[in-house]
């Protein structure tokens, strides 16, 4: 049972208002308990929660490098094997961390079958450099390596499909959420370290600063990537998807328009080439997760 | 007692007596025949490891950083592409002091691609914060993998540290070598007492980020543990000699200097050689000699100058390149710089490269270019080629 009073991911840090990815950390805490050892990568959470000599982490913390955290962790578990020890081994890391640089470390550590649970907090992008594109930034966001301009409607290419890359490496466990659903999430991790074998999360992290939206926001557009179909919150048990969220689809455009990283698919005209091909994602996103509530006539 | 054995293959005997829990690495040539025979070790219950096959050379340090932060002894062992793959972890382990000993078998380095031996692999990775020891001789180099954790684990210095041995030439070649027994390895070798680690009962934040008020200060505590390294491995060989007979209480080994006006200075395997050649010099009634360098890091720059004091001329024979550096090689810069104002010339030779055989009389005609004033050159170029 997650212990939703347990605080081990301490205030003060330097995170930006409304910052998703310090909620995220916040919560994966409250899921894994404290029995954990918590590896990270560099970026936005390793800077903004431990500036020497302080520390947000009241478990054991280590970041070593940007793209190397799941091969610290597995030296990290086959060192507590042998030691008899019990703790859980987290990775929580960026989308660059894990869907970039980090893939040839997260392949082998997966394909070794290391018992751990590798958090992705995803943001979209490379924030902490300032906000440059990854393999995790959606189809025409604009970030400062993908800018939007006369003649680019943002970032080329969908998002890449990380957990059916880790599903297909034989992970028993893989799953979706959102810092939006705190309580789904909480479980989603606690299901997550008490799988044997390596296991992946992918928690939607919305970034203030980087998607450009007001820091109170952060739950709404949360939910609103949820609500259209852009984030699917689901879970694969040994390859199949178990289950996903299901909900009454809004359109995109509330998404989008909510957040500057889109608006120039609305101004000065709206694009309208542009979100349907956003919309198509969702439709996509629908279809292949069943996530579509039929709402009675 | 003495065994013939392949120098891999004795490497591999010390790692197992040295008991690492974690042992992670992955197969370079000609590093291969080491991390073969541990495999064996652990796959016959010889050795009470978990070895992790890793993906990839950074995979294997990094997977090493995990494990020395969570407390155990950890080991690993590359070459050439696979140090430089390295290169980031390597800076982080240091910077974090985690005591990490590896074997380095010497190799160059592509482009163009070569398998043989020379020493710019473990050179290039000199401020990484490593310490550095360099093997003549396959019982050196059993030897100095003991003495290695002994130094690198001292709380009063926690540093990783390089083992490194010439590819091929040590690697590859059966030598008569003591192993010695495990009872008196772990006599001289304690258990492993992490100064400290990730720990749920005691949580800890490692490798956080450090503004400019904080950062230099770590650099500068890195710079002393290495200085401290120093004298570290001489009583660490020192104690070695107590516990095995075979004493390493100096970073340099002077051969026949005494009265030397001309000295030749080396790492590695190539001192073998380079006795030979003093002892043919010798017996034609020239005055040299030779001083082989154990250490490369931290640089023994004391015992140099004392060495090489009265001397009339250096030769260091340098297994790397620094391209575009005037002198060339990079340990005879350092060399130049311990008999800094002594008006002793100095000279480097850039030999070996890439497995190039160096030969008896290559020592010779390379004592004879010192003599004559000139150096800080290639030696061995075939000239046709140019
Ligand atoms: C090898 C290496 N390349 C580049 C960088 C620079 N860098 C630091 S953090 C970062 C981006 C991090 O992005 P992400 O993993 O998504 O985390 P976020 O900052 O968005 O939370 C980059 C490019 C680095 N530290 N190391
Ligand atoms: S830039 Fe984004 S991810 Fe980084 S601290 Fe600010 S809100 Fe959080
Ligand atoms: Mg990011």
């Amino acid at each position: 049972m997650v212990d939703k009073s347990l605080e081990l991911f301490d205030c003060g840090h330097r995170a930006c208002g409304g910052c998703g990815p310090a909620l995220a950390a916040r919560l994966i805490l409250k899921g894994a308990g404290a029995d954990s050892i918590v590896v990270a990568s560099t970026g936005c959470m390793e800077v903004f929660s431990t500036p020497y000599p302080e520390t947000a982490w009241k478990v054991p913390w280590i970041h070593s490098l940007f793209e190397n955290a799941s091969a610290v962790a597995s030296g990290i578990e086959a060192s507590l094997k042998r030691q008899g020890r019990t703790e859980k081994v987290l990775c929580i890391c960026g989308d660059g961390a894990t869907f970039d640089i980090g893939m040839l470390c997260i392949s082998g550590a997966f394909e070794r079958g290391h018992d751990i649970t590798y958090i992705c907090y995803d943001n979209e992008a490379y924030m902490n450099t300032g906000v440059q594109r990854s393999g995790a930034t959606p189809y025409d966001a604009s970030t400062t390596t993908s800018p939007a301009g006369k003649e680019s409607f943002g970032n080329k290419r969908p998002k890449k499909d990380m957990p059916q890359i880790l599903a297909a490496h034989g992970a028993p466990y893989v799953a979706t959420a959102s810092v939006a659903y705190p309580n789904d999430l909480m479980q989603k991790v606690e299901r997550a370290v008490e799988t044997p074998g390596p296991c992946y999360l992918q928690i939607h992290a919305p970034c203030s600063t980087g998607w450009g939206f007001e820091g109170g926001k952060t739950m709404e557009i949360g939910k609103l990537a949820i609500q259209t179909g852009l984030w699917v919150n689901f879970e694969m048990v040994d390859g199949e998807i178990a289950k996903a969220k299901k909900v009454v689809r809004k359109p995109v455009d509330e998404y989008l328009m909510a957040q500057k990283r889109f608006r120039h698919l609305f101004k000065p005209a709206r694009n309208e080439e542009e979100i349907a091909k956003i919309q198509a994602i969702a439709d996509t996103n629908a279809e292949k997760y069943g996530i579509d509530i039929e709402l009675k006539k | 007692m003495m065994e013939i054995m392949e120098g891999s293959h004795a490497v591999a005997e010390a790692v197992k007596r040295c008991r690492p829990e974690v042992v992670s690495a992955y197969p370079i040539t000609p590093q291969t025949h080491i991390v073969e025979r541990l495999a064996e070790f652990v796959a016959d219950g010889e050795m009470e490891s978990d070895y992790l096959t890793v993906d990839s050379e950074f995979s294997a340090l990094s997977a090493c950083v995990g494990a020395s932060a969570a407390g155990s002894r950890v080991y690993s062992s590359t070459s050439s592409q696979g140090l430089i793959l390295m290169a980031e972890v390597c800076f982080n382990a240091s910077g974090m002091r985690l005591p990490i000993v590896m074997s380095i078998a010497n190799r160059a380095l592509g482009a163009p691609l070569s398998i043989w031996n020379d020493q710019q692999d473990s050179i290039a990775m000199r401020d990484s914060g490593w310490f550095q020891l360099y093997a003549e001789d396959v019982q050196e180099l059993v030897d100095y993998h003991f003495l290695s954790y002994r130094v690198a684990e001292d709380h009063n210095i926690l540093l990783p540290g390089f083992v490194c041995f010439d590819g091929f030439i040590l690697s590859h070649t059966y030598e008569p070598v003591d192993i010695p027994d495990q009872e008196t390895v772990d006599a001289y070798l304690p258990v492993f007492d992490p100064y400290q680690k990730l720990d749920a009962n005691d949580p800890i934040s490692m490798g956080m980020y450090a503004t400019p008020d904080y950062y230099m200060e770590f650099r500068y505590e890195l710079d002393r543990a290495m200085e401290r390294a120093a004298g570290a491995i001489e009583d660490a060989g020192r104690a070695f000699g107590e516990h095995f007979g075979r004493e390493y209480g100096s970073l340099v080994e002077a051969y026949r200097m005494d009265d030397a006006d001309t000295a030749l200075v080396a790492m590695g395997s190539i001192c073998g050689t380079v006795k030979d050649a003093v002892d043919e010099m010798r017996d034609a009634g020239r005055k040299v000699g030779l001083l082989k360098l154990r250490s490369f890091r931290p640089f023994p720059q004391a015992e140099v100058a004392r060495a090489l004091d009265g001397v009339a001329a250096v030769a260091v024979l340098d297994k790397n390149i620094s391209p575009g550096m005037a002198m060339k090689g990079a340990v005879g810069l350092e060399v130049r710089d311990a008999l800094w104002k002594t008006g002793i010339d100095v000279y480097s030779y850039v030999i070996g490269l890439g497995g190039r055989d160096v030969r008896k009389k290559d020592i010779a005609a390379v004592a004879d270019l010192a003599e004559s004033g000139r150096g800080d050159m290639f030696y061995g170029l075939r000239e046709e080629l140019i």
